[in-house]
């Protein structure tokens, strides 16, 4: 029975162990590339970082065998292959490897042997590059440099703090209020009202995104900072005023009442009683809205880059950045990491809040 | 609470209730200035973003508090009866605006030709539900919400089980939620760079040619199978979020039920499907219904990734196209309604839950 149990617990540790792997390899592999040479990038595949048994140059050199027709295989210590193959490098069998370096006529053989490598050279040049948006050089194969311009992803970054800040704590404040007032207030139409607000917690904001951007156009608000904070806002607050109205109107009643025979207004009991008192429920709702508004993609690029380039979000840069330069994965993965770095730092320090919003929530439209 | 005292009620008084208008009204002058000039100065990107940041959030508590000073200046009675409304107002406006008025919006536009001019009925509909491209969107956005669902919800409920039993369940469960943080282009380009052609860069090529196979272009020509590889980005970033849910509602299952069980000789698997599965099925549901409801209206990844070619199309990049890139209001806004009438069966059961659940 011991045994079984025992058994039982390795097989169980050992198949998370697998899928954990396994869900955190890309991610991984992404932070390497995004640390390696360019060079390396294009070579040699991230994983080669881990040590492994691989073809390393001795820097040894030998002639080209003489007295053969080289538009046949060729033969060189006993082993025949094409001109093509002895490019590619050929296995002698012996634990070297011999390739064919320069062209047909003139060249010479590079000698490889087989030991235990790991491709270990790592460089911030791939961040300075992005974020920087200064010009840099690259060598070229055949010798020739070229300059490339690399992104300036400092502004993106910035853009992306001023739209993601306002855009938690505006839903939160208007969220806050509003639960305030469905909790304890006595109001004409207040059930219909809340209605609404459960009703819309599914509705996708793409219904939303055209009649909006008409009102922004004729307002002038559109590509503007205050535009995207409200659209986020306005996304937002089905699903915060919802969450804060089940936290709020959980609380004690007495409570308020004894503040109120104090003659404590409404506001006052708001912002001295209520507020400190949500921090938990505020708290879960503005991880929640921070991580969903810096990841958003779709509402900026309808809000933000048909007004104004200069506005644009790392999201939005990013994908650029994928359309214009896919092949440049010493660009990308540095790119992607700086969009990750924030979320993932706020995720780690405050999960415990996000895993609470969560569950508490319903669906987000 | 109509017999409650404030403040205001005993020294009711014209001069103050003129001055709270007064500041009302330079607050909204003051924030209008603020934002003109936020919009045309030319001052740095980090003093903007700074400024920008503070006269938002401070703008907003600002209106707050000066509506709220007018308020409480008004007789007695108007305060009661005006307050509820300073509270709730705001909100209840700014839902109207952004999503309750756009969908009627939107619906009327979506009986409209490209440019809204002229009336064509439900020609829209009607392209919508026979175009070819579109009938591909449809058709893939009907394999993202079974085949993603399933093998997200799978996952989740997989590794609920597995960390509950393991000896290393908070570190396990905080990795596999961690691509929760992750944007869904961050994630694009994670995975793109997986499935890239080169084995010398893309893992799953080079796992495929050490294994003596050939390199395939992916997300490109390994058609319809680029569609699944899609999916498997978005199973990468939800399934954390169905694992933290069902693990919660596993967790909630009462011990003595499964020792019960246990001491009767049932097996895991029997422990499994007649006490887990039932005692979570609520959850489930949830789960379900959102990881549903994500498939519906994926976007950004397959945007990312190939752009909507190559037979991966869905019904939120056809929107995109049909809306912006091709700029046919119209047909777009009836995209957009089918999205809608699609959660609507999801509106239904909730506005059903909320009014069984308590008296209002």
């Amino acid at each position: 029975m011991h045994v079984m149990k025992r058994r039982a617990l390795w097989m169980v540790n050992g198949a998370l162990f697998i899928i954990v792997l396994l869900w955190t390899i890309p991610t991984i592999g992404l932070l390497v590339s995004s640390i390696r040479p360019r060079d390396d990038i294009q070579s040699s595949g991230w994983w080669t970082v881990v040590p492994h048994l691989g073809w390393v140059s001795t820097g040894e050199q030998r002639p080209l065998p003489e007295g053969q027709t080289r538009d046949q295989p060729i033969t060189i210590d006993g082993v025949t292959a094409t001109y093509d193959e002895w490019r590619e490098g050929v296995d002698l069998g012996n634990g070297t490897r011999l390739v064919w370096v320069g062209t047909l006529r003139l060249g010479q053989l590079e000698v490889y042997r087989q030991e235990w490598t790991a491709s270990t050279r790592f460089t911030l040049d791939n961040y300075g590059q992005v974020l920087a948006g200064r010009e840099y050089e690259i060598r070229n194969t055949d010798g020739t440099t070229t300059m490339v311009q690399g992104d300036n992803l400092m502004g993106a970054f910035l853009n992306s703090l001023t739209v993601t800040i306002p855009a938690t704590i505006i839903p939160i404040l208007i969220a806050a209020f509003a639960a305030y007032g469905f909790s304890w207030m006595r109001f004409p139409g207040r059930r219909l009202l809340f209605i609404m607000v459960v009703a819309l917690l599914v509705v996708p904001l793409q219904i939303a995104l055209k009649p909006i951007l008409t009102d922004y156009v004729s307002l002038k608000l559109n590509g503007t900072y205050l535009g995207i904070w409200l659209a986020h806002t306005g996304f937002g607050l089905p699903l915060a005023t919802y969450l804060l109205y089940n936290y709020i109107s959980g609380l004690p009643r007495e409570l308020l009442e004894s503040a109120f025979i104090d003659g404590a207004s409404h506001f006052t009991v708001f912002v001295r009683l209520i507020l400190p008192l949500s921090v938990p429920a505020l708290a879960s709702f503005a991880i929640f809205q921070f991580l969903w508004v810096w990841n958003d993609y779709l509402v900026s690029l309808i809000f933000l880059s048909l007004g104004n380039q200069d506005a644009q979000v790392l999201t939005m840069r990013i994908a650029a950045l994928v359309g214009q330069r896919g092949q440049d994965w010493y660009l990308l993965t540095a790119a992607a990491f700086v969009s990750m770095v924030v979320p993932i730092v706020v995720f780690f320090a405050l999960q415990r809040y996000f895993v609470r919003g969560l569950m508490a929530g319903s669906v987000k439209g | 609470m109509e017999n409650i005292k404030t403040r205001s009620d005993d020294q009711f008084s014209i001069v103050e209730l003129g001055l709270a208008a007064l500041a009302v009204l330079a607050t909204f002058a003051f924030l209008y200035g603020g934002f003109v000039f936020l919009r045309d100065s030319g001052i740095s990107q980090i003093l903007t973003a700074l400024l920008a940041v503070v006269w938002g959030v401070g703008g907003v508590a600002a209106l707050y508090y000066v509506g709220n000073l007018f308020i409480e200046k008004l007789p007695h009675n108007w305060t009661v009866r005006l307050q509820p409304f300073l509270f709730v107002g705001p909100a209840v406006a700014l839902l109207a605006w952004y999503l309750a008025v756009p969908t009627v919006r939107t619906f009327a536009l979506s009986l409209y030709n490209a440019n809204s001019t002229e009336f064509i009925g439900l020609k829209n509909y009607q392209a919508v539900f026979t175009e070819r491209i579109m009938l591909e969107a449809l058709s893939n956005n009907l394999l993202w919400m079974i085949v993603g669902t399933t093998l997200t919800v799978g996952f989740g409920l997989l590794i609920a089980i597995l960390a509950d039993r393991s000896g290393f369940e908070k570190t396990a469960k905080s990795l596999i939620f961690l691509p929760m943080a992750i944007s869904m282009v961050g994630a694009g380009v994670i995975w793109k760079f997986i499935f890239d052609f080169n084995p010398n860069i893309g893992l799953v090529n080079a796992a495929v040619v050490g294994l003596g196979g050939e390199q395939q272009a992916w997300l490109s020509l390994v058609q319809p199978w680029n569609n699944l590889f899609l999916i498997i980005v978005m199973v990468w970033l939800q399934t954390g979020y169905a694992m933290v849910l069902i693990s919660a509602a596993i967790k909630g299952i009462p011990d003595e039920l499964l020792e019960a069980a246990r001491v009767d000789g049932a097996g895991e698997v029997l422990i499994f499907l007649r006490i887990i599965v039932p005692n979570i099925a609520g959850t489930l549901l949830t789960v379900i219904t959102t990881v549903v409801i994500f498939t519906l209206k994926i976007f950004d990844v397959v945007m990312v990734m190939t752009g909507g070619q190559f037979g991966t199309e869905v019904i939120g990049v056809r929107f995109y196209r049909e809306m912006w890139t091709n700029g046919n209001a119209g047909y777009g806004s009836a995209i957009a309604i089918v999205l809608l009438i699609a959660v609507v069966p999801v509106m239904i059961y909730n506005l059903r839950e909320f009014s069984k659940r308590r008296a209002f």
